[in-house]
């Protein structure tokens, strides 16, 4: 086991795991951040997205050691106390949300690209959500969620 | 478990290899962690590279030469202005590598130490006459690309050894640079071939100078010289793109996989060039 030290959600964290814990299980197992999905484990899906550094990362292929000293947002860390994040609502208000299970990481996959750029048009957004894979929705509505959450621009095309 | 071990300097990567001979070298992951959940190997440590800041550098310092590091992610390469500007052949084949996720995550010196035929930024550093290079706690040696590339998994890194970087030389102007593969499906699907093509032209629009790299067609990425010199001194119209992608077919060696058979394969590596008649027009 070793000592590894990181920004949790906004707070300092100290954890002890094995180095090679994957971060998707050290996540949701030690640390019960169960927002943060497993589905394939293998890279395709991206239902285990978190945002390291800022930067939307795949959980199930990050190792617990990868961790020190970085920064990690899950979804639980996302809202804040004025309440729900711009992008979790705009999923709520378009009806974005089915069974729920590939939200988190479309969320974040989304606060990370309108964070990169304001204004995305649709084919932006679809592109940035690629690794990100819905069984439900069909993803018409995601992308409407993120364009409204982008708010009116130039570029609805 | 495995320990792991991040290295913020070459100095202390060299001595962590010396102390766990058999370690696995970890970049991104996206090949190495899905393996090793695969059952497939069992070292007993893992070194990861991505805090070793010099690896990860894109840079044009040596005249002549566009220096890009290993440990560059994917997603760095593609928005870097240096690529945009001179390689776009590169980009092109970056866009298509994975999703946004898994080019977050992959790198360069990754996807070319998997050493896989289907490696998408493969056949653009062919075309591009890209050399890599190699260091060792002793020594640095620079290789070009069919050199390195040995077989499927495998290239000529030596125990202690590992990717620097890729270094590509000053290109001729190109008045094409195309990048194509064919998947399963249109998108996020690992080739089933691919074509990177790079075409000087004259005035008059006779073919100067070509370079065609495949994918996925044969153990490693390939060149065809004899299908690069059928274009040369004619226009790009479908009768010398016809007699090039005849000499190509019959330079490959595809084989059948679960993706497609090698006939198809075949067929399609030619029929790939046929495009550029469009681009060239
Ligand atoms: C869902 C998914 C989709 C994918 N789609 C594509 C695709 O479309 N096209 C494509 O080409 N690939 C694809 N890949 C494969 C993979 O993402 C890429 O090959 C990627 O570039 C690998 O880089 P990495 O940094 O993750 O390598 P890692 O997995 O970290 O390493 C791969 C191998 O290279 C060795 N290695 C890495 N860096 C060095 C170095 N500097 N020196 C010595 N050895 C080193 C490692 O030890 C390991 O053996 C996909 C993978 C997944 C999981
Ligand atoms: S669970 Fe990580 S990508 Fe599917
Ligand atoms: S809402 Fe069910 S997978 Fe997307």
């Amino acid at each position: 086991m070793v000592k590894i030290e990181f920004i949790l959600n906004g707070r300092p964290k100290v954890v002890d795991a094995a180095p090679d814990r994957r971060v998707v299980d050290l996540l949701r197992q030690d640390l019960g951040l169960t927002g943060v999905k497993e589905a394939c484990g293998a890279g395709e899906c991206g239902a285990c997205t978190i945002l390291l550094d800022g930067l939307p990362r795949l959980s199930c292929l990050l190792l617990a050691a990868q961790l020190q000293g970085r920064q990690v947002l899950t979804i639980e860390g996302l809202a804040s106390a004025q309440g729900p994040h711009p992008v979790q609502a705009a999923f709520a208000q378009a009806g974005a949300v089915q069974c729920g299970f590939c939200t988190p990481g479309m969320v974040l996959s989304s606060v990370a690209l309108l964070e990169r750029q304001a204004r995305p048009s649709r084919q932006e957004i679809r592109q940035a959500l690629a690794g990100n894979l819905c069984r439900c929705t069909g993803y018409h509505k995601i992308v409407d969620a993120v364009a409204l959450a982008a708010g009116p621009g130039e570029d609805q095309a | 478990m495995r320990p792991v071990h991040l290295p913020s300097s070459l100095a202390e990567l060299w001595d962590l290899m010396a102390a766990h001979p058999g370690a696995a070298l970890l970049a991104g992951g996206s090949d190495l962690l899905v393996r090793l959940r695969q059952g497939l190997g069992d070292p007993p440590a893992l070194i990861g590279l991505e805090r070793i800041v010099e690896l990860g550098r894109v840079q044009a310092q040596e005249p002549g030469w566009l220096f890009l590091g290993a440990m560059a992610t994917h997603s760095l390469l593609l928005e870097h202005p240096l690529v945009r500007e001179h390689l776009p052949i590169l980009r092109q084949a970056l866009a298509v590598l994975g999703s946004p996720l898994i080019r977050n995550q992959g790198t360069l010196g990754g996807n070319l130490c998997t050493a896989s035929p289907a490696g998408d930024t493969l056949a653009p550093l062919y075309a591009l006459e890209a050399q890599v290079e190699v260091r060792s706690a002793s020594a640095s040696r620079r290789l070009g690309m069919g050199d390195f590339i040995l077989g499927p998994g495998r290239t000529a890194l030596k125990p202690g050894e590992v990717l620097y970087g890729v270094w590509v030389p000053q290109q001729p102007a190109w008045s094409i640079a195309h990048f194509e593969k064919v998947g399963r499906r249109q998108a996020l699907a690992i080739a089933v071939v691919s074509l990177a093509a790079l075409i000087a032209r004259d005035e008059s629009g006779l073919v100067t100078r070509a370079r065609l790299a495949w994918g996925s067609v044969g153990p490693t990425v390939l060149r065809v010289p004899a299908a690069e010199e059928a274009l040369l001194g004619r226009p790009l119209d479908d009768a010398s793109l016809q007699a090039a992608a005849q000499l190509a077919r019959q330079a490959l060696s595809p084989i059948d996989d679960g993706r497609a058979s090698a006939a198809y394969r075949r067929q399609v590596a030619g029929n790939l060039l046929l495009r550029l008649a469009r681009r060239g027009s």
